[in-house]
């Protein structure tokens, strides 16, 4: 099965909430990441039928659906807050969907049993939703989603409303019911961690429009745009205004960067660099790092890492270290940063450079070595 | 601002309560220092809110006395505690502006206009919105709103504490980052003694020099965040902090050594007596970021499968196989993962004992 959106739009009065796209979705999963009001709803609701678009078609399989209401389209949606029949048991929430599609009753018993075992829902089957914790009413909702053989499984932030452990618990368990199922699967999120837990392809969604789709990790490794970085990173992507001239790239006034390996082709112009928090260091790691100098703002410690809050000369920028670390604030610190990490923009944000994963291996491998 | 004592705090909801499972909040006895920014961590039904509430006033302790600066409040409704609050959703008016919703706590304490002027612009400066003062709140987002609500919180800087009830849930994650480093910041600069209760192990430990991590109503380890991640208290800690948590492995004992699924692991000097003065069910506990995975044996290696391997961008979570044990280990992005038998490395000084649920030593 094949989901394709073709030149779709939405509009709600005078107000635009997608911009037309194009966008073709294979079976399996399909992350759609962007912040929220980012039109992430919008573009679920018109995948399930539950809105028309403004203009432009939906085809499953080369067949056009724009016109078919859900009833019609074969799919399943679970959203952000639990929703259930409050009056239902567990158990004939699950078997709802069935019970419509016209199954007989032994076919019904067996995919209920069998869904409930896979999300851990046996030994609620009697019970009603208002007697379950969040995480087992949001459990049922998945569960009477993946009862019924959709071609298309909808997932509008499903764990957002849970704690944080059972998200951890859930982000796993879902990988792997995704994975038996032969279904396009849409599981819409902003956080970039989520959706590399998940992998699949990713549509990255800002202020209505698409910045980019591709695999998982290759969104992740090659951000179209800075935006696209941003939003597929935490912390965001550090950035810096810099230019390419006399055969160095200037990271603002102060930092010089030889333009060797993926940086080599980089013609003289003005860019916007940008670095990933995890690969600026406190201390050198090679004899290519280049320093920057900067000012201590803030120091967040997580327990395992320390996101240390600098300014550059008016930039700002966050660095992650491993390990804890208590630095003065308002001190002036060295970081250290290798330029194989560095990404390079052009003058319209869009990416030219980005750091080879090949060439990263490579460097980490002579490293390791000289441990 | 002030100190914080929970005299022998406890709290039963039903009279004459017979054992431990009577109590909704099990007795505790803790000193929160003048200035201090605590966090309440815990589990949906941990106790955390109920804490809360008796610090704030809303649930009178069955058991123990509240203390602010050395002053028995224990009986003392909330107006009377001389407290700020901010709640998970966003309390203001909408028809005022916000010059007007920040002012509001100032206002009703009665203080003048020249230095309600001044703390609000002060205030609105911190949290960026001085551009939007004299908007209505009315038509501002939801992230706006709660910041609003913050700054309404935070104005008053002759408040006991301040009180957050999951602050920052319905925030973006983007804009998260950014108050999560305001409100840091507002405490490195005022001293404010600040209390936030929170389920999101990243927003207690970021936010807070002390961690009190609770669990079916008791209070499991009181420690800062680094504490909590190098030797958590209680294989619940282990499990709730971290992510993924800690790996924790029966054992058996043999002399100095832990034995796991027939593979001996080293422990640091005198641990394993200790473990068996302590109690009878011993588990390892160590974090995934401190186990190394290589493709030769070295010292203190045992070796497993690699059955699953989860590429996050920035390093890599990978699953193996210890006999019938699931561990996860956390290695750099650029580190090879071999396919499928490797070494896995403890580390003696990094490898925890727990007996019966806690930690040895």
């Amino acid at each position: 099965m094949t989901l394709k959106l073709d030149n779709v739009s939405k509009q709600v009065g005078r107000d635009t909430h997608l911009y037309p796209i194009d966008l073709e979705l294979k079976p399996g999963l399909n992350v759609v990441i962007g912040p929220t009001l980012s039109g992430k709803t919008s573009l679920m609701r018109m995948m399930a039928g539950l809105d028309k678009p403004s203009s432009g078609r939906i085809l499953i399989d080369g067949r056009d659906v724009t016109h078919d209401p859900i009833q019609k389209r074969n799919v399943a949606m679970v959203y952000q807050q639990f929703i259930n029949y409050p009056s239902f048991t567990v158990y004939d929430n699950i078997a709802s969907p069935l019970k419509l599609a016209g199954h007989g009753k032994a076919e019904i018993e067996r995919r209920v049993m069998e869904v409930a075992a896979m999300l851990h829902l046996e030994p609620f089957l009697k019970r009603l939703p208002g007697e379950l914790s969040g995480g087992q009413q949001q459990r049922t909702a998945m569960a009477r989603a993946l009862a019924k053989d959709s071609e298309l499984l909808l997932f509008d932030e499903p764990l957002v409303n849970l704690d944080y452990k059972l998200r951890e618990e859930l982000r796993t368990e879902m990988q792997e019911i995704f994975k038996r199922r032969q279904a396009v699967v849409v599981y819409a999120t902003t956080e970039p961690l989520e959706a590399l837990l998940l992998g699949g392809t990713s549509t990255v969604l800002d202020a209505g429009r698409v910045l980019q789709h591709g695999s998982t990790l290759q969104v992740y490794h090659q951000p179209a745009t800075v935006r696209a970085g941003q939003i597929f990173s935490d912390p965001p992507i550090n950035t810096i205004e810099g230019k390419v001239a006399d055969g160095m790239a200037w990271l603002g006034e102060h930092i010089r960067v030889p333009l060797s390996g993926h940086l080599a082709n980089l013609v003289p112009a003005e860019y916007r660099f940008g670095v990933r928090a995890n690969h600026l260091f406190i201390a050198p790691c090679s004899a290519e790092d280049v320093k920057v100098v900067a000012i201590t703002e803030l120091a967040e410690v997580n327990g395992s890492e320390t996101f240390i809050h600098v300014t550059h000369h008016g930039t700002y920028w966050v660095v992650q270290e491993e390990g804890v670390h208590s630095l003065g604030l308002g001190k002036e610190i060295n970081l250290y940063v290798n330029p194989r990490h560095l990404f390079a923009f052009d003058q319209a944000d869009r990416l030219v450079a980005a750091p080879s994963l090949e060439q990263q291996a490579a460097t980490a491998e002579v490293n390791h070595g000289a441990h | 601002m002030a100190r914080i004592d929970l005299q022998k705090i406890a709290h039963a909801y039903a009279p004459n309560p017979k054992g431990p499972a009577d109590y909704a909040l099990q007795p505790l006895d803790h000193v929160w220092e003048d200035g201090g920014a605590y966090a309440l961590l815990g589990p949906s039904g941990c106790g955390k809110s109920t804490l809360l509430n008796v610090i704030s006033g809303l649930l009178r302790p069955s058991e123990g006395r509240v203390l602010f600066d050395g002053r028995d409040v224990t009986d003392l409704p909330t107006k009377e505690r001389n407290i700020a609050q901010v709640f998970q959703f966003p309390v203001i008016y909408d028809t005022m502006t916000v010059f007007e919703n920040l002012a509001f706590p100032l206002r009703n304490r009665g203080f003048g206009n020249q230095q309600v002027e001044e703390r609000v612009h002060e205030v609105a400066d911190m949290l960026e919105l001085t551009p939007v003062l004299q908007t209505r709140a009315q038509g501002l987002t939801a992230d706006a709103k709660q910041t609003i609500s913050l700054g309404r919180g935070l104005v008053r800087s002759d408040v006991t504490a301040i009180l957050f009830d999951e602050p920052l849930t319905v925030i973006d994650p983007h804009l998260k980052w950014l108050l999560r480093r305001k409100l840091k910041q507002i405490h490195e600069h005022s001293q404010l003694t600040l209390v936030y209760v929170t389920h999101d192990q990243n927003e207690a430990l970021t936010f807070a020099d002390k961690v009190v991590v609770m669990n079916e109503g008791a209070v499991l380890q009181l420690g800062t965040p680094q504490e909590l991640f190098e030797s958590p208290a209680h294989t619940f800690i282990g499990h709730f902090i971290g992510s993924p948590g800690m790996n924790f492995l029966p054992c058996a004992l043999d002399g100095a050594e832990a034995v796991v699924e027939n593979a001996r692991i080293g422990l640091i000097d005198g641990l394993a007596d200790k473990a068996r003065q302590q109690g009878k069910q011993w588990e390892i506990g160590v974090r995934p970021e401190f186990l190394k995975l290589s493709r030769e044996p070295g010292l203190g290696t045992v070796p497993v499968s690699v059955t699953a391997v989860q590429d996050l961008g920035n390093f890599k979570i990978v699953t193996v196989q210890l006999g019938a044990l699931t561990l996860k280990v956390k290695v750099p992005e650029d580190q090879e993962v071999p396919a499928d038998q490797a070494q896995l490395g403890f580390t003696p000084e990094l490898t925890k004992l727990y007996a019966d649920g806690f930690l040895v030593g």
